[in-house]
């Protein structure tokens, strides 16, 4: 099988789209959240989409394949939230190993389906690590700027376990995405890092920064450039940003990005910026459309979607991104 | 209130920023840092300015902050810094006093909330790995860690160099190893080719992400291995920017300039002249105190012969002609070298003369005149001698006289120690004396720095003590068994970082459980008086003193083993050093307080019925806009405009300071012409509001203000002392001096917003935009005091006209400012009303906002900052005072007086709290 570092040379390589959108079309309730599993969880579940993993398996299953379908290179993994930090919300704390491993257990089988039938498209798995409901830099309570809810070693520790987890599960890389505090993701670095040390094996890893508005800064105030330059000690297969922003507010920053490094850029926008009912109503063809603008100025070697994107988008990118040469890149030893 | 005192930033005033001899540009890796925004240091790019002012070693001021927990203040040094043109801030909270963990970490969370602080990188300094490591863990931004070195060897080199890479940082590596500390250029090379090697061949650490210290060591001490102390430093540079691809390489600047602390001509030139050669030499990046460095081409043409002179060691007598020199800039009036009217005077003061002077030509004329009417030789050096060091000391101590100009001293003293020695031999008391006393020098474990400590063994030995100097990095067992094997008569310990002042405490303890009873001198850098009397002294019975200086080391020695006094000595010290362990201790004691019930029964009783309330004559609100800034210059307070420049003495005295005279006259001189072009352009605004109204005190501590428009009045709360007092000092509150209710008497009050500050942010921008800090500061020391010679000026306008109760009243500035008149005027904000929240009244009351535009933020602050606003009260017996602490009786009691719950209450209230 030919390798993902390989293929980024050759051509643009397609992420999947929005998993909660996806989810929202199933209409689960509380007792579905449940399954079989959790009847007598004695905290509320609905709304705990990474525990429909365990619960609803098929759900994560038919989406996975949805995206493949649509023409996808990598699919993440339904684990956005499952870290013990997000998970204490549910008294969960106990099923994240689990909830990872399951996730990309799943995405994994999925993905090799589609790779036996289409041997010339290899897919892969990306284990998403999302940025915890917690800022390490930033304080929740404007009138104590000094207090932390969160600690690095706190978050540090959360990420080991979520990301030795899906790699035990089978994920080809490490996605740490939807980052609004650059610390947040320097502590899951640093986890990978260990863990790369530890079972001395290349762990490709992307990460993705989250813009938040038309600041164009992070939510903890950081430029594009200075994000990049924050994360950049430690080695990774892309860098980019994702949600928050629609694929035309996405592109300055990403100019500076593909300006400032050798190394691949991802860029996964969302469907467009919410409408009146925080509903995202961008069009495939609409959302594709903005994205030419990546492509035209060869800013990109990964694409997908963020909040709003169904199969449809992603289908929609991935025939647009055939006709396009990716752009020249460095691929990390 | 401005802190720092920022011209420009270094590459202004050095202009070799870019021509260094260093790598080319095309194959060099450029060091790329983050805080908010990015720093990328290029070949191209200008020196890099680190901000040292947040940093407990480097400025008092910080230290007193953190010490006494005042962060927020400690905040705005930081702020100053950045404003002021630093592209990195230097963070250190070594101190022997400080949990320096804890300080790092609370430190760098409340500078990461603000964001016009945290757009540059954080170097965080420390010689503690838990403390660093601790920083790393909390700044989201690429950092630089400063420092690691070799010092405890490869293999902890090594785990460091890792995870601060696993953290993702910049590092600092010291030229030092497990031998000690680099002091020439062989060694220095030496070091840094090795740690360069383990960092990128067995790291894998990014080289240009390594910046080498390669230790700025003072020159010009008069001692002869310090002669090439900045050539070698500069050399070494080359050769690492030559050799180590992609590396960077920085220094602490100031060091060089030691041993002229106190002279800033001098200093100034010594940096720049310095900075020069090392930028050009691929030196690109420092700490380097803004305030403290000429202009390169400025610097006046013998003067910079000189300097360069002593940098680049090209004259054997370089250091004696920069010192003459510098005689000649710190005292101009000093008299001219051949006047010899001091032979003249009486034999002390000539001996004093020669030996503050280090003039040796008379000494043994002197000094048998001395001999002859002594009844032994030894009271020669007893007496005459010594009180001439004692001055010497005193002169050293209060920076009035350098490190050269003491050794100087120290070979007169030597010279006539050699001449009385004969005669002491040769009389009988003296026979086994031979040496004044043995004394036991180290730099403890861990501790490679020794440049004080050779000063004062070499000051010592000037003065005829025995030195047995261990050197550095001396184990404790062997300080112990050396003191004991030559029965030394005093130990003197040194240590510069802060772990060294643990290893002192530990030996004391060890030469107590040992029985030890030889005096222990601490000196070096991080040694405090405190930290000797809080945690060395309870741990040893017999004396220790700390001495931070070679003359002083004398004096004390002296004193520990003059055999007649020497008991005495010892035990004044003991109880010395135990007074101020206990007063010191006794700062965070908990006072005592009493309930506001029996604070309110103490209050103020003022006679009502004695007719001393004038109503206003022009009662009601008044406004005034246009107001002449001319018309306000008489009343400028000069005071604390030097002080916000770090400028510390009274006006006018201060422009004839002898040390910060020169600076502060060309200071004000330059402040008198911003003056002129701001009153001549009418650049700012100056408007008041203010009003005189009917009002009583009602229910002991609130005013009931009553206004024509509203139906029901105005209420200001007050706030009422609580700490326990002396019996019959009353516990008061502004209340006190307002007319209760009850008395049926109308009594009045004032208030007021007076702003001089529109119109400053416009002059500003212009200043910045011509990268001229240095005026745009001046305009806004300017305005901050314009608006408080505004308010002085308006409470005399209404004690006299409006209000009127003081018409026949003359009172020069100077007896304004030391408020003598009658009334006063507090602001909410301030001792007697700690609360900001009176302001929201205030501001309704003169509809401030509306009237002249100064608006208040969601932290109570005026906006424009040069603003005034208060009360009047006119009562003759009206005085200012401090709240002082207050209890939760009367937070609870404000709180429902106020309306407001018992949290907001306790957060605008906290700093008033007394810990319950």
């Amino acid at each position: 099988m030919a390798k993902l570092e390989d293929i980024l040379q050759e051509r643009i390589l397609v992420l999947d789209g929005a998993m909660g959108t996806m989810l929202q079309q199933y209409r689960f309730g509380e007792s579905d959240f449940r399954g079989d599993r959790f009847t007598d969880w004695p905290h509320p579940l609905q709304g705990n989409n990474d525990l429909l993993s365990l619960t609803q398996p098929q759900a994560i299953r038919e989406i996975h394949t949805k995206y493949f379908e649509a023409g996808a290179d990598i699919v993440e993994t339904n684990t956005f939230s499952a870290t013990s930090v997000a998970m204490a919300d549910y008294h969960l704390e106990a099923y994240v190993a689990e909830m990872n491993r399951e996730s990309a257990r799943i995405a994994r089988e999925v993905a090799d389906e589609f790779t036996a039938r289409e041997p010339h498209k290899p897919r892969f798995v990306a284990g998403s690590i999302g940025p915890t409901n917690k800022t390490a830099s930033m304080s929740p309570d404007v009138n104590d700027p000094g207090f932390r809810a969160i600690s690095f070693e706190t978050l540090r520790l959360a990420y080991y376990e979520q990301a030795s987890a899906l790699l035990e599960g089978g994920a080809d890389i490490l996605l740490v995405e939807t980052i609004f505090d650059t610390l947040n993701a320097k502590a899951a670095l640093f986890a990978i890092e260990e863990l790369r040390e530890e079972k001395g094996i290349p762990i490709p890893v992307m990460i993705s920064g989250t813009i938040t508005d038309a600041s164009g800064r992070t939510l903890s105030g950081q430029t594009a450039e200075s994000f990049l330059i924050s994360v950049s000690h430690i080695p990774f297969l892309s860098v980019g940003f994702n949600c928050a922003l629609g694929a035309k507010q996405l592109v300055p920053h990403l100019q500076v990005l593909s300006a400032r490094t050798d190394y691949p850029v991802s860029a996964h926008p969302n469907a467009g910026l919410p409408n009146a009912f925080g509903e995202y109503d961008q069009s495939p063809a609409e959302m594709a459309s903005q994205i030419r603008e990546y492509l035209e100025k060869g800013l990109v070697n990964i694409v997908g979607g963020c909040c709003g994107s169904t199969p449809e988008h992603i289908r929609a990118i991935a025939d647009m991104v055939k006709e396009y040469k990716p752009r020249k890149c460095s691929i990390p030893a | 209130m401005l802190h720092t005192c920022v011209k420009n930033s270094p590459s202004h005033k050095v202009n070799a920023g870019t021509l260094n001899e260093g790598p080319n540009s095309v194959d060099f890796r450029p060091m790329k840092l983050s805080g908010l925004e990015p720093l990328v240091i290029t070949p191209e790019s200008n020196f890099v300015n680190v901000g040292e002012r947040t940093n407990v070693a480097g400025s008092r001021q910080f230290l007193r902050l953190i010490k006494e927990g005042r962060f927020d203040e400690a905040v705005e040094i930081a702020r100053h810094q950045v404003e002021g043109g630093a592209q990195i801030i230097d963070v250190n909270m070594d101190d022997g006093l400080i949990d320096g963990k804890e300080a790092m970490v609370k430190y760098l969370n409340l500078l990461m909330a603000e964001p016009d602080i945290a757009r540059v990188p954080v170097m965080i300094d420390s010689s503690k790995w838990e403390i660093l490591e601790a920083g790393l863990r909390v700044v989201q931004g690429k950092c630089v860690v400063n420092s690691i070195s070799l010092k405890e060897g490869e293999d902890e080199f090594t785990r460091q160099a890792k995870l601060i890479r696993r953290y993702g940082a910049a590092v600092i590596v010291m030229a030092f190893d497990e031998k000690g500390q680099a002091d020439t250029y062989d060694r220095r090379i030496e070091i840094a080719k090795r740690s360069y090697d383990i960092l990128v061949e067995k790291v894998g650490f990014p080289p240009e992400d390594i910046i080498f210290d390669l230790n700025v060591f003072p020159v010009a001490t008069g001692m002869e291995e310090h002669r090439k102390n900045a050539v070698d430093f500069i050399e070494a540079t080359r050769w690492v920017r030559q050799n180590l691809p992609h590396a960077s390489v920085s220094g602490g600047v100031s060091n060089i300039s030691f041993s002229f602390r106190g002279n800033n001509t001098v200093r100034e030139a010594m940096h720049s002249v310095f900075l020069y050669h090392a930028i050009k030499a691929g030196m690109n990046m420092g700490i380097v105190n803004p305030t403290l460095l000429e202009v390169y081409d400025d610097i006046p043409k013998d003067l910079l012969e000189y300097v360069e002179d002593v940098i680049l060691d090209r004259r054997d007598d370089a250091t004696e002609r920069l010192l003459d020199f510098a005689e000649r800039v710190v005292g101009k009036s000093r008299q001219n070298q051949k006047d010899l009217s001091w032979r003249q005077l009486p034999l002390q003061d000539r001996i004093t003369r020669a030996l503050v002077k280090g003039i040796d030509e008379y000494i043994e004329v002197d000094v048998e005149e001395a001999r002859q009417q002594a009844t032994k030789p030894i009271e020669v050096i007893e007496g005459y001698l010594m009180n001439g060091m004692n001055v010497v000391g005193d002169l050293f101590g209060s920076g009035k006289m350098f490190l050269p100009q003491v050794v100087k001293s120290a070979r007169v003293m030597k010279k006539a120690v050699a001449y009385l020695t004969p005669f002491i031999e040769a009389s009988k008391e003296a026979s086994q004396r031979g040496k004044a006393g043995k004394i036991l020098m180290a730099t403890v474990k861990g501790d490679v720095h020794d440049i004080g400590k050779n000063i004062v063994s070499v000051v010592l030995a000037c003065n005829n003590y025995e030195i047995i100097d261990l050197g550095v990095m001396v184990p404790p067992e062997k300080i112990i068994q050396q003191a004991r094997e030559h029965q030394v008569d005093v130990v003197g310990l040194s240590g510069l970082i802060t772990p060294s002042l643990d290893e002192m405490v530990f030996l004391a303890k060890e030469m107590e459980r040992q029985q030890f009873r030889v005096p222990l001198l601490i000196g070096g850098a991080t040694t405090s008086k405190a930290h000797t009397a809080v945690k060395i002294d309870p741990e040893y019975m017999s004396a220790v003193v700390h001495v931070n200086d070679a003359s002083r080391a004398v004096t004390v020695v002296g004193d520990l083993l003059q055999k007649e006094r020497s008991d005495a000595y010892k035990k004044g010290i003991k109880t010395e050093y135990a007074d101020f362990r206990e007063k010191f201790l006794e700062r965070g004691r908990k006072k005592e307080y009493i309930p506001l019930g029996e604070a309110r029964k103490n209050k103020l009783k003022l006679a009502w019925d004695s007719a001393v309330i004038e109503e206003p004559k022009m009662p009601g609100r008044h406004v005034l806009t246009e107001v002449d800034l001319g018309l306000l210059r008489p009343f400028i307070d000069w005071t604390p405009f030097f002080r916000s420049w770090d400028l510390h003495g009274k006006y006018p005295d201060i422009l004839k300071d002898r040390v910060v005279g020169e600076q502060a006259s060309s200071l004000f001189a330059d402040a008198q012409r911003m003056l002129d072009k701001l009153i001549r352009a009418r650049g700012l605004q100056a408007k008041a509001v203010f009003g005189l109204f009917p009002a009583n005190s009602v229910d002991d501590d609130d005013i009931e203000v009553y206004l024509d428009s509203e139906p029901e009045p105005a209420v200001f709360r007050t706030l009422r002392q609580q700490s326990k007092k002396k019996v019959g000092v009353p516990h008061l509150a502004l209340a006190d001096f307002i007319a209760p209710k009850t008395t049926g008497i109308r009594d009045y009050i004032g208030c007021f917003c007076v702003t001089a500050g529109f119109g400053t942010d416009t002059w500003v921008r212009k200043y910045e935009k011509d990268l001229d800090d240095y005026s745009a500061i001046m305009v806004k020391a300017l305005a901050d005091r314009l608006a408080e010679a505004f308010a002085e000026y308006l409470h005399r306008e209404v004690r006299t006209k409006y209000w009127g109760y003081a018409n026949g009243e003359t009172f020069s500035n100077d007896e304004l400012i030391r408020e003598k008149y009658r009334g006063i005027r507090p602001a909410p904000g301030y001792p007697a009303c700690p609360d900001h929240l009176e302001k929201k009244t205030l501001w309704d009351i003169l509809e401030v906002e509306d009237v002249i535009g100064v608006k208040l933020t969601e932290s109570l602050a005026m906006y424009p900052a040069a603003s005034v606003s208060g009360y009047y009260f006119a009562h003759p017996e009206s005085r200012y005072f401090g709240l002082g602490k207050i209890t939760a009786d009367q937070l609870e009691d404000f709180a429902r007086r106020k309306g407001i719950s018992l949290e907001e209450a306790r957060k605008w209230l906290s700093p008033n709290l007394a810990e319950e």
